[in-house]
C-alpha cells in the first residue's frame, strides 16, 4: 500500500503531470491577453497616482465603490478554501479529495487580489506604513488587516503543507523538466521521503489546521461587513451582517469552485479525477448555501422595509423599486434563483419529456426570442431620437414583456438541453452566483451611499449618482486578470488535484459510502 | 489526526504567542505618541473638573481618545467650545460658508459649514439649516480612522491632521452629517494658502488624497477672535463660545449665557436620536422674520 502511495505515476497521473508542462497557443494567448489586461490596468492606477482619485466616478457622497465592491467579492470568494479543505475534511467528506487543491488555490489567489483593493482604493498610498506605525484598534481597517493577514497565511499554509508529498513526487519523477523546477521542487519537497514520521507530522497539522481555519475564515468576512455595519447609515447599520456576508461568501466559493472545476476538467482533460458525481455533489452544496444566502438576504431587507423608517426609505426604495431595481432584482434572480433552479435540473425526471412538446422545440423558440430582442434594440435606437412620442414609449414597454416572456419560454425550451449537459449547466450556474455575488456586493455599497441622512444639495449633477469610471473599470478587469493569472500558474507548477490524496483514497481498505452513481465508482 | 495533548499545547502557546503580537505592537506606539483611551476625553486620563458645567445629560463619557501631549494640536483642556445656530435667524444668505472657504482656502466643491434647504415634514415651512462639522462627544470618525488622523480634542474639538491621513474614507462614511470632505485631486493653490507651515489648528496648505473638515478656526480662537463664520453671519444667527464658562457670543456682539440661550429656547442637536452627542446646538425656526426657502427638491436624494 505504502508503495503504491509513493510509487510511479499511474496513467491517469501522467496525464494530470502532463498538464505542468504542455501549454498550447490557447495557453498562450490566455497568458497574453491576462498579461495584456494587467499593463492596461497598471496604466490606469498611474494615472490615478499622478491625478488622484479625481478621475474615478467616486465624490464626496460616494466615497467608495467599485474597489471595494472588488475587495468583498474577493474576499468573499476566498471563503472556498476554508469551506471545501476544512469542513469537508472534518465531516470525512471523502469525495472532497481530488477539488480541495484547487479550492485553496482559489482562495490563495483571490485573497492577494482582494487584499489589494484597499490598497487602490487609497488616497495616499505611500503612508500605507502608518496602519502599523499608528495603528488603532478600535478601527475596523485594523480587524481586517489582522484577519486577512491571518487568513492568508493560514490558507498558504493549508495550501502548502498537503502538496509537500506530491512536490517529493515531482522532484523525484519529473526530471525531464527545466533546471529551476526541479530546484524549486527540490527546496519546497523539504526532504519529503514519505516516513511514517513525516506522515504523522503532515496528518498532525492538517487536523489542527482544519479546525483552526474556520473561525479564521468566518472572522475574515464578519469584519469585512462591519466596515460597513459599525457605521450609522441606513443599509449598512444592521446587526445581521456579518452572518449574511460569510453565507454570501460561502454561496459565491463554492460555485467559484464549480467554475474551476469544468474548466480544468475541460482544459487538463481531469476527467479521471473529476466526475459528474462531484458536480453533483457540489451541486448540492450551491444549493444549499444559496438558500441560506436567500434566507439571509430576505431577513435583512424584510425587516426594514416591514417598518419604513425614516432613515430607511430613501434606499430601500432605490433598491426595490428605483435606481437600483435593476441590478437588485438581477442578482436576486439570475444570481440565486436561476442558479438554483440549473443545479435542480439534472435531478429532475419529467424535464426530459418536454422535449415532445411542438412548442418548447429549442431552435425556433431561441430564433423568435433573438428576433423580438432586436426589434426591442431597434425601437430603442430609434426611440432615442424621438423620445417625446408617447406611442413609442407605450410600444417599447410591450416590447419589453414580449422579451421578457419569450425569454421565459427559451428557458422552458432550453431545460431537456441542461438535463443532458448537467456540468455545462452547472458551469453555467456556477458563473451567474459569481456575476450576481458582485453585482449584490455593489447593491450593497452603493445606494446607501447615494441616501445619506442629509440631502445631498447644492452638488453638481454627476456628484449626486455614482458611476465608475474607465480607470475603475481597467483596474477591476486587471485585478481579474490577475486573479486568473496567479490561479493559471499555480496549476502549471503544481498539478490542480492531489495525487498522494487521491491514492490514499483509492487504496484505503475500507469503501467509503457512496451512492448508487455509476460515475462515482470511477474516480 | 492523531494529536498528542503536549504537541496540541504547544501549538496554543504559540497561536497566543502569535494573537499578542499586534498588541504589543500597538503598546509600543501607544509609547511613543497614541494616546491611552480617557474616559472623560482628558489627557492624563484624570477627570476634567469643569465646575460650571452642569453634571448630567450633557456631560458624556467619551469613547474617544484624547489628543496626545506631542501632537502638534493640543487644545486647552479647560475650554469646552460649544455653537448655537439660531434657525430662526438664517436667511441663507451663504456668508459663512464663504467666510470659512475664503479663510481656511477651502478646495473647490467642498462646503465646510453647508446651508442646507430643510422640511421637516408636508405641513411645516421649509428653513435654511448650516450644517457645519458638529465636533461630536462620541465622535464616529474617530472611532473608526486607523491611524489616529482625527482625534477628539480636551477643548471638544474633532482635528484633522492631514499629514497623517491615508486618505481610506472611513471617516466620510462615518460621518451621519455629511460633514467631511476629500481632496479627490490637488487642490488649487495661493501664495496666501502656502505662506503658513501645515498645522492642523488651521488646516492648510491642503494637500491631495486626504479627509478635511471644518475645525472651529482653533488658530482663530486662540488668538481670541470668533470663528470664520460667527464672524461673518448679517444676521448674527451663529454663537460661539466656552460652555465651561456658560457663554456664547455672536457677530452682533452679544453675549449671552449658554445655558438660558439652548434651555429657554427649545435648543436641539441634529440627529440626536443617533447618540453622537453634537457640541453644535440649533434654536427652533419659528417666528421667523425672513422669507423661506423655496421648498428643496424632492429628487436630491436623502432622506427630508
Amino acid at each position: 500500500m505504502r508503495a503504491r502511495e509513493h510509487g510511479p505515476p499511474s496513467e491517469g497521473e501522467v496525464r494530470l503531470l502532463a498538464s505542468l508542462t504542455s501549454g498550447g497557443p490557447g495557453f498562450y494567448a490566455l497568458l497574453g491577453l491576462l498579461l495584456g489586461l494587467i499593463a492596461w490596468g497598471i496604466i490606469a492606477y498611474s494615472l490615478q497616482l499622478r491625478y488622484g482619485l479625481g478621475v474615478t466616478g467616486l465624490r464626496d457622497s460616494m466615497m467608495w465603490g467599485v474597489y471595494i465592491t472588488n475587495f468583498v467579492f474577493f474576499i468573499g470568494v476566498s471563503h472556498v478554501g476554508a469551506l471545501m479543505s476544512a469542513i469537508l475534511r472534518i465531516t470525512g467528506a471523502e469525495w472532497r479529495r481530488p477539488i480541495t487543491r484547487m479550492a485553496e488555490a482559489i482562495t490563495f489567489a483571490s485573497l492577494l487580489m482582494g487584499a489589494l483593493m484597499p490598497v487602490v482604493d487609497m488616497g495616499r498610498p505611500e503612508r500605507l506604513l502608518n496602519l502599523v506605525l499608528h495603528g488603532r484598534l478600535q478601527s475596523p481597517i485594523l480587524w481586517d488587516i489582522l484577519s486577512i493577514a491571518t487568513y492568508l497565511t493560514g490558507s498558504t499554509l493549508f495550501l502548502y503543507v498537503p502538496m509537500i508529498p506530491d512536490i517529493a513526487l515531482l522532484r523525484d519523477h519529473f526530471a525531464d523538466g527545466p533546471a529551476w523546477r526541479r530546484r524549486l521542487y527540490t527546496v519546497l519537497a523539504l526532504g519529503w521521503r514519505g516516513t511514517k514520521a513525516q506522515r504523522r507530522y503532515l496528518e498532525a497539522i492538517m487536523g489542527v489546521m482544519a479546525v483552526l481555519i474556520i473561525p479564521i475564515a468566518v472572522s475574515v468576512h464578519t469584519v469585512v461587513s462591519w466596515i460597513f455595519a459599525m457605521t450609522l447609515r441606513a443599509g449598512w447599520n444592521s446587526t445581521i451582517f456579518g452572518p449574511y456576508f460569510v453565507s454570501g461568501a460561502l454561496f459565491s466559493g463554492a460555485a467559484a469552485v464549480v467554475t474551476a472545476m469544468a474548466a480544468f476538467r475541460w482544459a487538463y482533460h481531469l476527467e479521471d479525477y473529476i466526475t459528474e458525481s462531484h458536480f453533483r455533489r457540489m451541486g448540492y452544496l450551491v444549493i444549499a448555501l444559496g438558500m441560506i444566502y436567500g434566507y439571509f438576504t430576505f431577513a435583512e431587507y424584510l425587516t426594514p422595509a416591514y417598518k419604513m423608517a425614516l432613515h430607511e426609505r430613501g434606499y430601500l426604495m432605490a433598491v426595490f423599486a428605483g435606481t437600483f431595481s435593476r441590478l437588485f432584482w438581477f442578482t436576486q434572480v439570475v444570481g440565486v434563483l436561476l442558479p438554483i433552479l440549473l443545479l435542480t435540473l439534472p435531478r429532475i425526471s419529467w424535464v426530459p419529456r418536454l422535449q415532445r412538446i411542438p412548442l418548447l422545440q429549442p431552435r425556433p423558440v431561441l430564433a423568435a426570442t433573438a428576433a423580438s430582442a432586436a426589434l426591442l434594440l431597434a425601437t430603442s435606437v430609434a426611440g432615442s431620437s424621438t423620445a417625446a412620442l408617447g406611442e413609442v414609449a407605450t410600444a417599447r414597454t410591450v416590447l419589453v414583456w414580449l422579451v421578457a416572456a419569450m425569454g421565459g419560454w427559451s428557458f422552458l425550451a432550453l431545460l431537456p438541453v441542461f438535463h443532458r449537459r448537467p456540468i455545462t449547466t452547472a458551469f453555467v450556474a456556477s458563473v451567474l452566483v459569481n456575476v450576481g455575488a458582485w453585482a449584490k456586493r455593489y447593491v450593497i455599497i452603493v445606494p446607501t451611499l447615494q441616501n445619506p441622512f442629509l440631502p445631498i444639495q447644492n452638488a453638481p449633477p454627476v456628484w449626486r449618482t455614482y458611476k465608475p469610471t474607465w480607470v475603475e473599470w481597467s483596474i477591476t478587469a486587471a485585478a481579474l486578470a490577475g486573479f486568473l493569472l496567479i490561479y493559471i500558474l499555480f496549476s502549471k507548477l503544481f498539478p490542480i488535484v492531489s495525487i498522494w490524496e487521491t491514492r490514499e483514497a483509492a487504496s484505503e481498505p475500507r469503501t467509503p459510502v457512496r451512492e448508487e452513481a455509476p460515475d462515482a465508482q470511477a474516480m | 489526526m492523531r494529536l498528542s495533548r503536549r504537541a496540541f499545547l504547544k501549538f496554543l502557546t504559540a497561536l497566543g504567542g502569535a494573537a499578542a503580537f499586534p498588541a504589543g505592537l500597538n503598546l509600543l506606539t501607544r509609547r511613543k505618541g497614541i494616546p491611552a483611551l480617557a474616559a472623560d476625553g482628558s489627557p492624563t486620563g484624570r477627570l476634567l473638573q469643569l465646575d460650571r458645567v452642569p453634571a448630567g445629560p450633557g456631560s458624556v463619557a467619551l469613547a474617544a481618545p484624547a489628543e496626545p501631549p506631542e501632537r502638534p494640536s493640543p487644545g486647552p483642556a479647560q475650554r469646552r467650545w460649544v455653537m448655537v445656530i439660531d434657525l430662526a435667524r438664517c436667511d441663507g444668505c451663504r456668508a459663512c460658508t464663504e467666510a470659512c472657504s475664503a479663510m481656511h482656502f477651502v478646495p473647490p466643491g467642498q462646503e465646510w459649514i453647508k446651508v442646507y434647504t430643510m422640511r421637516d415634514n408636508p405641513a411645516a415651512d421649509p428653513y435654511w439649516f448650516p450644517r457645519p462639522c458638529m465636533q461630536c462627544d462620541n465622535p464616529p470618525c474617530v472611532k473608526v480612522c486607523p491611524v489616529s488622523a482625527t482625534w477628539k480634542r480636551g477643548d471638544g474639538i474633532v482635528i484633522q491632521d492631514t499629514s497623517r491621513c491615508i486618505g481610506c474614507r472611513f471617516c466620510i462614511a462615518a460621518c451621519p452629517y455629511s460633514a467631511r470632505y476629500f481632496n479627490w485631486v490637488e487642490p488649487p493653490h495661493t501664495p496666501e494658502e502656502l505662506s503658513r507651515p501645515y498645522s492642523p489648528d488651521w488646516n492648510y496648505p491642503h494637500r491631495k488624497g486626504v479627509t478635511e473638515k471644518c475645525i472651529f478656526c482653533p488658530g482663530l480662537v486662540k488668538e481670541g477672535k470668533l470663528p470664520a463664520c460667527v464672524q461673518a453671519c448679517p444676521m448674527g444667527a451663529i454663537y460661539f463660545g466656552d460652555q465651561a464658562e456658560d457663554a456664547v457670543t455672536n457677530s452682533q456682539g452679544e453675549t449671552v449665557r449658554f445655558s438660558e440661550l439652548v434651555g429657554k429656547n427649545a435648543g436641539s442637536r441634529f440627529l440626536e436620536e443617533l447618540g453622537t452627542e453634537p457640541r453644535v446646538y440649533y434654536l427652533p425656526p419659528r417666528n421667523r422674520v425672513y422669507a423661506p426657502p423655496p421648498e428643496p427638491a424632492a429628487t436630491e436624494g436623502g432622506h427630508r
